[in-house]
């Protein structure tokens, strides 16, 4: 995405430029990850935001090939219950502990 | 029903939920029907898990926490349709997903198999 021209304060500016963002890339296909294991809601709690929803790609930065199967795991983990549809901070307390 | 078709067998995994009240040997006889309905339409079981008692993410049947088991087997296309028609007639099943497995998937749960990583709190069977 082109920088757009900022029309907000030297001070902001600068900040900005300071949060040169790193490149994004697919960390499935980096990693060679071929399958998504909807078992395992640990590794699935990366790409889902603290409400539960599924992370966009260009927050994740993950190819559409990898973020079709994601959704399609994070569905299969919602209907196991081993994920939840909707919650709230999630992240803050892992729910995934077996209690 | 008697399925015998020279037709190619498939590679499936299935995990439910139990009723989490219900007494552990309710338990195993509901496992032990799975596996063995499985067996007498020709699937053969690869690998049974029990993950055992989870807290579930959110509340099925008005219950917070379940039993989980978890299956990989073999068979043939028909029998996935009876396997799923008794899921639903057993009561003490709240939840169930059965999934075709491809060949990533496939290699994904062999190496799981070998090096036990993941959901692998399993009591075996």
């Amino acid at each position: 995405m082109a920088k757009k021209e900022s029309v907000i304060g030297p001070t902001a500016v600068n900040k900005i430029r300071t949060q040169e963002r790193a490149k994004k890339y697919c960390r499935f296909k980096r990693a060679g990850i071929m399958y998504i294991d909807y078992k395992d809601p640990d590794f699935l709690l990366k790409f889902v935001n603290d409400q539960g929803k599924i992370l966009p790609r260009r927050l994740t930065g993950t190819s559409l090939k990898f973020q079709r199967r994601l959704a399609v795991a994070i569905k299969r983990a919602r209907h196991l219950a081993l994920l939840p549809f909707v919650t709230d901070e999630l992240k803050t307390k892992t729910k995934t502990k077996a209690r | 029903m008697d399925i015998k078709p020279k037709k190619f067998k498939n590679e499936y995994e299935t995990t439910f939920i139990l009723n989490p009240d219900l007494p552990e040997d309710g338990r195993k006889k509901a496992v032990d029907k799975i596996v063995q309905l499985i067996k007498d339409n020709d699937g053969t079981v690869h690998n049974l898990e029990h993950w055992g008692m989870r807290r579930l993410a959110y509340p099925i049947a008005k219950r917070n926490s379940g039993y989980y088991v978890f299956i990989e087997f073999n068979a043939y296309s028909e029998f996935i349709k009876r396997l799923e028609r008794d899921f639903r007639y057993d009561e003490d099943i709240i939840r169930y997903l059965t999934v075709k497995l491809d060949k990533h998937a496939l290699a994904f749960n062999k190496k799981r198999r070998e090096q036990g990583f993941g959901m692998r709190k399993e009591l075996k069977q």
